[in-house]
């Protein structure tokens, strides 16, 4: 039978504020456990949740981004479930008000753009963590605990699980352009769960599905899927039949393992949360809410193209990271030649950052150093060649004053003609053979005599120069 | 009946409650009793009536995000029946209900 994969993902977003979704609890990362938590994370009796307002804009903000419309009625529910990683046995959530609906994001496989509808993104607080010891017990970390998540749940309309890795990236992105989360994977402030099934093409009818969690990479979330998809296949083609169930990544192995089936599967007995009155958005903070929303990539490529004459390519490169982008901006905007701030970004610095394994801000490189570089070069102040000492220094140590820092380290470039004419004069002298080669048409012979002068110079002097200034002499002889 | 003793096992077991198999008959008939006594609302004609999904009327009751020190450790840690290195120990449970976040 030739199967239709059909996938929608749910992604859960940790949100960056100061404390936490419902209590003041510090929300920060990397605390002492169970130090950023407090009696109302814990569910004493008495204890009132009051809902954190950055939060609430936060949610809005990452819901406009992914193109949703926003409630103007809201409201938070209790999802009941009884786990260690949440004393209150409840999560407060939103059921049947999201904060945002009706969404979309579009993406591109292979060349080929399309659209993914997003559902719905609803607020929510984040459980604590559990670590499994092999003694039989589970131990326990709640700072984590009541930290402010959004959960964004597309349609299904993934058809492949390279198309479900271009939403996740997507999704990432744009997120990061609004800066309301770290958005990374790897720690968790990312975490995604597919919904997958399988159908004969031409059917319009959902196959059954399995809801696969723990996918917590790129690469999980495409190796799950994949794997998945076999798993279905194998059995529809057997001429079995799917239970609708939940499976977990399993990274070792690569596959997915059983969870549980949908007769175990809990019900959550949603209730709305009577500690929490209802939310009445105004029309008037959803515009300053999408006011605020930063130039998201799409218009930043189509203006780096336009405005700054940048090849297409380059500018989605530039805007593949918030980081890369605001520091490409600035660059820019300290006075530097753009074409020139793009090739060092996606050039020695992109390739700086990728071989020490940092993130671009964790150098010491700022766009005022890279600016004031390039415009060095620029005015034959230094030579490209010297330019990639320069930048190896900038990188590693920084410098307030690069034009300062250039000229006390000996690195501007001899472009004197009364400095250069004695060692051009001397290295003619020298070299009597290239000056006949050189006679004869050999082109080699300019180059030879150049690299000399180069080399006299220790490769300070400008190469421009001491080339038209050997022909000159040349010329005389 | 709305309530059977099905119902009732479904709802101990959802609630982790352990209930004693003599006890179910009377469960059953309370729960019961409940819910027509709830049900008597439906007796009431609500057209025309916007729905309601919470007890009081006013709203957008928040607080601004600044963050504050949490309870003292100590303090809240004297409802945890054992610990190890700061974390609260429980015993394993793996992947039934899950976290949910």
């Amino acid at each position: 039978m030739n199967l239709e994969t059909v996938i929608g993902l749910e992604v859960h977003v940790e949100l960056k504020t100061d404390s936490k979704m419902f209590s003041p609890s510090p929300a920060h990362f990397g605390a002492e456990p169970n130090t950023n938590t407090n009696v109302i994370d814990w569910g004493h009796p008495g204890v009132l949740p009051v809902v954190n307002k950055r939060a609430i804009e936060f949610g809005m903000k990452a819901a406009l981004a992914l193109n949703c419309k926003i409630a103007t009625h809201t409201k938070f529910d209790r999802k009941n479930y009884f786990y260690p990683d949440n004393p209150k046995a409840y999560q407060i959530s939103q059921f049947d008000q999201p904060i945002g609906y009706d969404g979309w994001i579009d993406i591109e496989v292979n060349g080929e753009a399309k659209r993914i509808r997003i559902e719905r993104v609803h607020l929510e607080e984040d459980a604590g963590k559990n670590m499994h010891g092999e003694d039989g017990a589970s131990y326990v970390d709640l700072n984590r605990q009541g930290t402010p998540l959004i959960e964004i749940v597309s349609e299904a309309d993934m058809r492949s699980p390279e198309e479900a890795h271009a939403y996740l990236e997507t999704i990432k992105q744009l997120i990061q352009f609004t800066k309301v989360s770290d958005v990374k994977m790897q720690e968790g402030s990312m975490r995604c769960d597919a919904n997958i099934s399988l159908r004969p093409f031409g059917q319009e009818e959902f196959g059954t599905k399995a809801e696969i969690k723990n996918l917590n990479s790129f690469s999980y979330v495409k190796k799950g899927l994949e794997y998945e998809i076999n798993r279905q296949e194998k059995v529809l083609n057997a001429g079995g039949e799917l239970q609708q169930e939940t499976r977990r990544y399993d990274e070792t192995t690569g596959g997915t393992l059983l969870m549980r089936t949908k007769e175990g599967s809990s019900d959550y007995r949603y209730f709305p949360e009577p500690d929490i009155p209802n939310l009445e958005i105004s029309e008037e903070w959803i515009s300053k809410v999408r006011a605020s929303l930063p130039e998201m990539p799409k218009e930043r490529q189509a203006r780096y193209v336009k405005e700054y004459g940048i090849p297409e390519y380059d500018a989605v490169v530039l805007t593949a990271t918030v980081e890369m982008s605001d520091f490409f901006q600035e660059t820019v905007e300290y006075g530097a030649d753009p074409k020139q701030a793009s090739n060092w970004l996606m050039g020695e610095v992109s390739a700086y950052v990728n071989s020490e394994q940092v993130e671009l801000s964790e150098t010491a490189l700022t766009p005022k150093s890279l600016a004031e570089m390039i415009n060095l070069i620029a005015d034959g102040t230094i030579s490209s060649k010297i330019a990639k000492k320069v930048f190896k220094e900038l990188v590693t140590k920084g410098s307030d004053d690069v034009k300062v820092f250039v000229e006390e380290k000996g690195l501007v470039q001899l472009s004197d003609p009364s400095k250069l004419l004695p060692l051009i004069t001397d290295t003619l002298d020298k070299n009597e053979q290239s000056i006949e080669d050189y006679k004869n048409g050999k082109d080699r012979a300019l180059g030879f005599l150049v690299g000399q002068v180069m080399k006299q110079t220790r490769g300070q002097a400008n190469p421009g120069i001491v080339n038209k200034l050997l022909k000159e002499e040349l010329d005389k002889r | 009946m709305a309530i059977n003793e099905e119902t009732v096992k479904q709802v101990a077991k959802l609630a982790k409650l352990e209930i004693k198999e003599e006890d179910i008959q009377t469960f059953t008939t309370e729960m019961d009793s409940i819910i027509d006594m709830v049900e008597q609302l439906e007796e009431l004609d609500t057209e025309g009536v916007e729905g309601t999904y919470h007890g009081i009327s006013h709203h957008n009751v928040w607080r601004e995000d600044k963050a504050e020190e949490g309870t003292d450790k100590e303090a809240l840690f004297k409802n945890v029946k054992t610990r190890k290195d700061g974390y609260i120990e429980v015993p394993a449970m793996f992947d039934n209900g899950g976290s949910e976040a």
